[in-house]
């Protein structure tokens, strides 16, 4: 019982106790499947919050810590061990409260098999929150591989026309990383006598040589998740077949677990290799930031140019990571969240648009605003968020990740940072474009298209306004007021960076 | 000549089994057609009756008739996972055989003494002996391929399997001649003995690799493997799953005994030599399973990548330190491999017709919406076969990697983990098939298939999340060296 009532394995595993519930309930009986899941996940945001109020920022070790010996037989020295820290408290919290807000998204867009996705999407929140709390590397490879079952069947099954191609190509993809992830956990347990994170980075005195192989190693994992530039082409794919709950997750927080990987893993485990690769990650960056930014203005489907736009917002929080210093860390964290909460609300009302039109054609679209207000003006404020205007959440990270790579020692040379500043302009550019297309100007095709299928494009309903308005509510804090986000963090922060060798 | 207690300890579950197979061969013969099932029970009960009584052993470890047979930690451990096999194996078969009009009682006697010659092959300390258990495994899975005879398919099976079995016995016997021919002695302890003095030399290498090609064979590693996809397409499907798990595991367990053993000396040959067939089986296998459609065939080249997966665990065999680390990971990726397969192939018997129907894997589609729980199930072995969380496939690589890593190998971990990565891309067919494809499967339904098929899931999963215990076991499973 003790084992089961630490905070955070009850935050893990709450949504089990849910999977349970759900198996028992009758397939056709939809609004009951639903209601369970969505009260799963709210008990589990509740939980959540519960770990807030815990946790004492001002501590930069693990806390609330569930450690347990697990296998420790035959040379194996494995824990089940759950902790969390100030790097990864603002996740854990963005994992709990995109899961709700994506299970309200679906209650009218998935009508087939309710029961089994609602089962997969619970485990799925499993996964996530295990991933951040894991600090045993063990634990954590069983819960970074198991996310990818419950996401393979929900853009399998649920998905576009491309699904089986998409979520193949997500899950080999994903797997080709971390299978040499494995080989480097393996080679840690061995070489450390453990697989406890804290105690390796304890340990430390990974000769360099085997670090940068090791680097490497997580590196390939993470920066596929990410995803890094050349290795995203997974991701258009995925999200564009994904239906809008998997989008949202998966643009909100699996990619966040590459990053988080980086931070959590990369940097302090191979501090020495990571240092090295500091100006070679920032050039990656640089290009991805550069080339989503590109790509995006070039796609003629929305959710398209929402994918794209992911692999520049993520570029911003890779160059963050790997400057090194306090802020660029600091925004890179709170980036991860903002992605979460902009690109979740963009995939969110690209999804409720697209349940009435059933396109995604930026063309067929035009004047919108005029004909539904509410969501107009939602998009806008979304779509202002995720280009950066001061005010909004988007601004905080980029300003404060550039303040970073500007004064960055690890990567040694402004000009990854001011070349990033302009990938700032052209996300404005790409998302003023898709605003301008499909909101403003005259009206277009599809809203005649609809109408002779024998209803008008209505505008948001009340579901659908309770669905955004929170992720409304944290763009407009986080604009204004990010002072507390920071807080939670910064230590954790600061002793983070101390750790690292800077030249 | 007299058995001491010692020698019929050593012998005693083994004698046990074959007794009992020799009665049972003898009641068959009063049990009327189409009460079969009395066949069916009686075998099963003698093989838990033995499992039993090798569980009372575990820890014990004599050696008798000259040290031509032992038991020992090892033998116990490869023993008790034979008879769960051989349990599992009668229950798939239950059904199966009554379904498909094979209902005779001798399948079930066969299966027993199949069983038996397995068990000697974990026990045997002499290469006599390891002749012997090598054919009285053999003969009677011959015969079991053969079983649904007069179809052409299975017929073929039976003497593709004889021919190329007989074959591969041949090297094990030439082998063993050499060997005796380089050192004058045919048992295990004897023949080290001789060799540690340094005199042997080039007859005794040849030999051991002969013996090693005769292994390969039993264990279907390439480039010893042409016989397999055939044999375990045309025979039926309830053999084919005793087989691809039983014949493996004793062939596993009479390589590991025989080399580490006897041929400690020549580790410095055999060991680029086992790296080389352990990669080269990994990659031939999982890169020809991904254009299979035939379900059967898919899963007879998984079980060739498989074999190079367990031969992993070889490469290190005459490294002191390693050895006891990488047998304990062999033989916990065995347990996980049988469990899985005897699983995935309880899917397969479910979903199985007359006339070969139902045995492609476009006829799964659909079987997600119909049958969620036994696509589940499938799901499950899928990934366990694959080596993904949370199942028993993951913990035995991971299990397997730790001990291939430590040996120092770190190229062959890599290329097994690149291979399981394209292990991921046809064994998720089977899952996209089930989920995401519509079509209208029809399965049987039948009480000792549903039950194994759900215990292995179940097991599958549960074992993987605590497996302590049987990690622990594994660990103690120590082969006796002389």
């Amino acid at each position: 019982m003790e084992f089961l009532l630490q905070p955070l394995t009850l935050l893990t595993f709450f949504p089990l106790l849910g999977v349970l519930v759900l198996l028992f309930i009758p397939s056709d009986n939809k609004s009951a499947l639903r209601w369970t899941a969505l009260v799963t996940t709210l008990v589990t945001f509740g939980i959540s919050i519960w770990v807030l109020t815990q946790f004492d920022a001002s501590n930069v070790n693990l806390q609330l810590a569930a450690q347990y010996d697990w296998i420790t037989v035959a040379g194996w020295n494995i824990q089940y061990y759950l902790g969390i820290d100030g790097l990864s408290i603002l996740l854990v919290l963005l994992t709990a409260f995109l899961t709700p807000i994506s299970i309200l998204s679906t209650w009218t867009a998935v009508e087939d098999r309710v029961k089994v996705f609602m089962i997969f999407f619970l485990l799925l929140e499993v996964g996530m929150t295990g991933v951040f709390l894991a600090q045993d590397l063990f634990l954590f490879y069983i819960f970074w591989e198991f996310t990818l079952v419950p996401m393979y069947f929900l853009i399998g099954i649920w998905g576009g026309p491309r699904r089986i191609y998409a979520a193949i190509k997500f899950f080999l993809y994903t797997m080709a990383g971390s299978v040499l992830m494995l080989l480097a956990i393996l080679w840690l347990g061995i070489y450390g006598g453990t697989f406890s994170v804290p105690e390796l980075i304890q340990q430390g005195n990974i000769p360099a040589n085997i670090q940068w192989w090791l680097f490497f190693a997580f590196a390939a994992a993470f920066a596929i998740k990410v995803p890094m530039w050349p290795l995203h082409s997974w991701l258009p794919d995925a999200h564009v077949e994904a239906p809008t709950a998997g989008s949202v997750i998966l643009a909100g927080v699996l990619l966040k677990m590459g990053t988080y990987g980086f931070l959590r893993f990369n940097l302090p485990l191979f501090p020495e290799a990571a240092v090295r690769a500091a100006p070679w990650i920032a050039l990656l960056a640089t290009i991805g930031i550069l080339y989503g930014a590109m790509v995006s203005y070039a796609q003629s489907d929305v959710k398209k140019l929402v994918a794209y736009s992911s692999v520049s917002h993520l570029g911003f929080v890779m160059l963050g990571l790997f400057a090194m210093n306090p802020q660029g860390v600091a925004g890179a964290i709170l980036q991860m969240i903002n992605h979460g909460l902009s690109t979740g609300a963009l995939f969110l009302l690209v999804g409720m648009i697209y349940e009435q039109t059933h396109t995604r054609e930026i063309k067929v679209y035009g004047g919108l605003w005029k004909i539904t207000p509410v969501f107009g003006s939602i998009m806008l404020i979304v779509s202002l968020s995720s280009m950066g205007l001061p005010g909004l959440n988007g601004f905080v990270g980029e300003f404060t990740i550039l303040l970073g790579a500007f004064g960055s020692q690890a990567i040694g040379n402004t000009a990854y940072a001011i070349l990033s500043a302009l990938g700032v302009i052209m996300a404005a550019v790409y998302i003023l474009y898709m605003f301008q297309k499909m909101f403003l100007g005259p009206q277009g095709e599809i809203v005649d298209e609809v109408k002779k299928h024998g209803h008008a494009l209505r505008d948001l309903n009340w579901r659908e306004i309770v669905t955004v308005l929170p992720l409304l509510v944290f763009i407009f804090w986080i604009g204004l007021y990010p002072k507390p986000f920071f807080a939670l963090m910064a230590p954790a922060v600061e002793n983070l960076v101390k750790m690292l060798p800077l030249p | 000549m007299t058995l001491s207690y010692t020698e019929f300890e050593v012998i005693g579950p083994y004698a046990l089994l074959t007794i009992w197979a020799c009665i049972l061969l003898l009641i068959d013969l009063f049990i009327p057609r189409g009460q079969k099932w009395v066949t069916a029970l009686l075998s099963a009960v003698g093989l838990a009756v033995t499992l039993g009584f090798t569980l009372t052993q575990v820890g014990l470890e004599r050696e008798g008739f000259n040290k031509m047979v032992v038991v020992d930690g090892f033998s116990t451990f490869i023993n008790a996972l034979l008879l769960v096999s051989g349990l599992l194996g009668v229950a798939l078969a239950y059904g199966y055989v009554k379904r498909m009009g094979l209902e005779r009682g001798e399948y079930y006697t066969l299966l027993l003494f199949s069983v038996t010659g397995m068990m000697l092959m974990a026990q045997a300390a002499d290469l006599i002996v390891v002749f012997l258990a090598l054919e009285l495994l053999s003969i009677p899975l011959y015969v079991l391929a053969a079983f649904n005879r007069p179809k052409t398919e299975s017929e073929e099976a039976g003497l593709k399997y004889f021919l190329l079995g007989a074959f591969a016995t041949g090297f094990v016997v030439y082998g063993t001649a050499l060997v005796f021919g380089a050192t004058g002695h045919t048992n295990l302890s004897s023949i080290v003995a001789y060799a540690s003095t340094g005199t042997s030399g080039l007859l005794l290498t040849i030999g051991a690799a002969l013996i090693l090609v005769g292994f390969g064979f039993k264990v279907a590693a390439v480039p010893f493997h042409m016989w397999t996809p055939d044999v375990y397409q045309g025979a039926p499907s309830a053999v084919t799953a005793f087989m691809s798990s039983g014949a493996k595991i004793a062939g596993f367990a009479a390589l590991l005994r025989v080399f580490s053993t006897a041929f400690p000396t020549l580790a410095a040959y055999m060991t680029d030599i086992l790296w080389a067939l352990a990669a080269v089986t990994m990659i031939l296998g999982n890169f020809i399973a991904i254009s299979q459609t035939n379900i059967k065939r898919l899963l007879a080249y998984s079980s060739i990548a498989h074999a190079g997966y367990i031969l992993m665990a070889f490469v290190p065999y005459g490294n002191p330190e390693v050895r006891n680390v990488s047998i304990a990971a062999g033989l916990f990726y065995l347990v996980a491999y049988a469990v899985t397969n005897f699983g995935a192939w309880g899917v397969v018997i479910a979903l199985e017709k007359a006339e070969n129907k139902g045995l492609e894997i476009a006829d799964y589609a659909g079987l997600g919406r119909k049958y969620p729980a036994l696509a589940a199930a499938m799901t499950v072995f899928m990934l366990s076969l694959i080596g993904f969380p949370p199942t028993l496939g993951m913990v035995g690589k991971f299990y397997l990697f730790r001990a291939v890593l430590t040996g120092g190998y770190v190229w062959l971990a890599i290329i097994g983990v690149l291979t399981s990565l394209v292990s991921a891309y046809y064994y998720l067919r089977v899952v996209v098939t089930m989920y995401m494809k519509d079509g209208e499967p029809v399965t049987e339904r039948e009480t000792w298939l549903s039950i194994t098929t759900g215990a292995t899931a179940i097991l599958t999963v549960v074992v993987s999340l605590a497996p302590q215990s049987l990690f622990s076991w594994a660990k103690d499973a120590l082969l006796k060296l002389f």
